[in-house]
């Protein structure tokens, strides 16, 4: 599987492998927002703002997930000099920059009704502000850092840089007080969502991966021709 | 298999991501008064350099039949199980606010045993069910 993302098989991906994936993307999250929208039952205390958990869960799972495989495509690009590492970290960048914000801002809107505030400064909101942080620096990088080797080089420190706050996101909740509740679901003990929540948890979930899934073969697609095309030269 | 070239990189790389992450150890752990959102009231108690000046977050738990409101003042108690801290606060509570719930109270400290609080908040924990599961529970709980 790991060889379709080898350059040259990526450009034989066409239109209809995007098409039908869109197809079922449409139908996944259409099933997941009618069940987390209208069919799944209120909280016990939240009420019906429990529903943004539903968005926010899923944006911040995608935005640990692809800064994890940005700093790991980093690691093999740094030691392995293989190729096409930087073109794959590269193409994921925007997605999880773009669902570390949703996270927030969904994260906000949840805590304003329940904390009583928009944001406080606890450790699990402020290391994923961080987390923001290190995508913006990422893609910053390949914009203005002119020649591809340098911007290969101080975009992959970046990466394994920000690996190191993955972490510190994720076990915030239990290595200190924070406001931030602890996790739900963790593997070694039984989940305390309700299965009536859990279910179009996971179904949205699973939507949202395959939506961060198909910008991410367009984009990489589109990284491998330019970076073809331009030969290393005005890459950007 | 490996390259000449890319075994030192290893090497280099190895002992990099140790310091990297040792430097992270050591600069979280000399924050972690700074890291930690709120002290519980056993952290409290059992602090020696108590500020009365300074603004802290206390929390836990409100406890039962601690509540009582007069206008729009509001005196509880917040409770670790151990511990407890009496909390006294003249403003509007969250909605979510309530007996055996969570709540962060920020504010000062009058005592070791009194807390003055000028905003509370309420703290969620990572339960989430239905309100009929909810009954359910207590049913079979009494």
């Amino acid at each position: 599987m790991f060889k379709n993302f080898f350059p040259n098989k990526i450009l034989s991906l066409t239109n209809k492998t995007i098409n039908s994936l869109v197809i079922f993307l449409v139908v996944v999250v259409i099933i997941g927002l009618t069940y987390s929208l209208l069919l799944s039952p209120p909280d016990y205390i939240q009420g019906d703002s429990v529903r943004i958990m539903y968005v926010h869960v899923p944006s911040s799972f995608i935005a640990l997930g692809s800064f994890g495989f940005i700093g790991i495509a980093s690691i093999c690009n740094l030691i392995f000099k293989i190729k096409f590492m930087p073109l794959l970290a590269k193409s994921l960048a925007p997605i999880g920059c773009a669902f570390s914000l949703i996270s927030i801002v969904t994260g906000s809107f949840w805590g304003k009704p329940t904390w009583g505030v928009w944001w406080v400064w606890d450790a699990r909101l402020t290391s994923m502000l961080i987390l923001f942080l290190f995508y913006i620096a990422y893609i910053l990088t390949w914009k203005f850092m002119g020649s591809f080797e340098r911007a290969n080089k101080i975009s992959s420190i970046i990466g394994i840089v920000g690996l190191l706050n993955l972490p510190v996101i994720k076990y915030s909740v239990d290595w200190w007080n924070t406001l931030h509740q602890a996790s739900s679901i963790t593997l070694t003990s039984a989940p305390t969502i309700h299965y009536t929540m859990l279910v179009p948890l996971i179904i949205m979930f699973f939507g949202m991966i395959i939506y961060s899934l198909i910008i991410f073969l367009m984009r990489y697609k589109t990284e491998v021709i330019k970076f073809k095309l331009n030969k290393k030269k005005n890459y950007k | 298999m490996l390259g000449k070239k890319v075994k030192p990189r290893i090497v280099f790389f190895i002992f990099l991501l140790v310091s990297a992450v040792l430097v992270v150890f050591i600069v979280l752990k000399s924050l972690e008064e700074n890291v930690v959102y709120f002290l519980s009231p056993t952290e409290i108690y059992n602090k020696t350099n108590i500020s009365y000046d300074e603004k802290i977050r206390v929390g836990g738990l409100v406890k039962k039949n601690s509540i009582s409101k007069n206008g729009t003042s509001i005196n509880f108690i917040i409770t670790d199980l151990k511990k407890e801290i009496v909390v006294s606060y003249n403003g509007l509570v969250p909605n979510l606010f309530s007996e055996e719930k969570g709540v962060v109270a920020e504010g000062r400290l009058r005592d070791k045993k009194y807390f003055i609080a000028d905003k509370i908040l309420a703290k969620h924990d990572e339960n989430y069910m239905p309100p009929e599961v909810k009954k359910a529970l207590e049913k079979s709980n009494n």
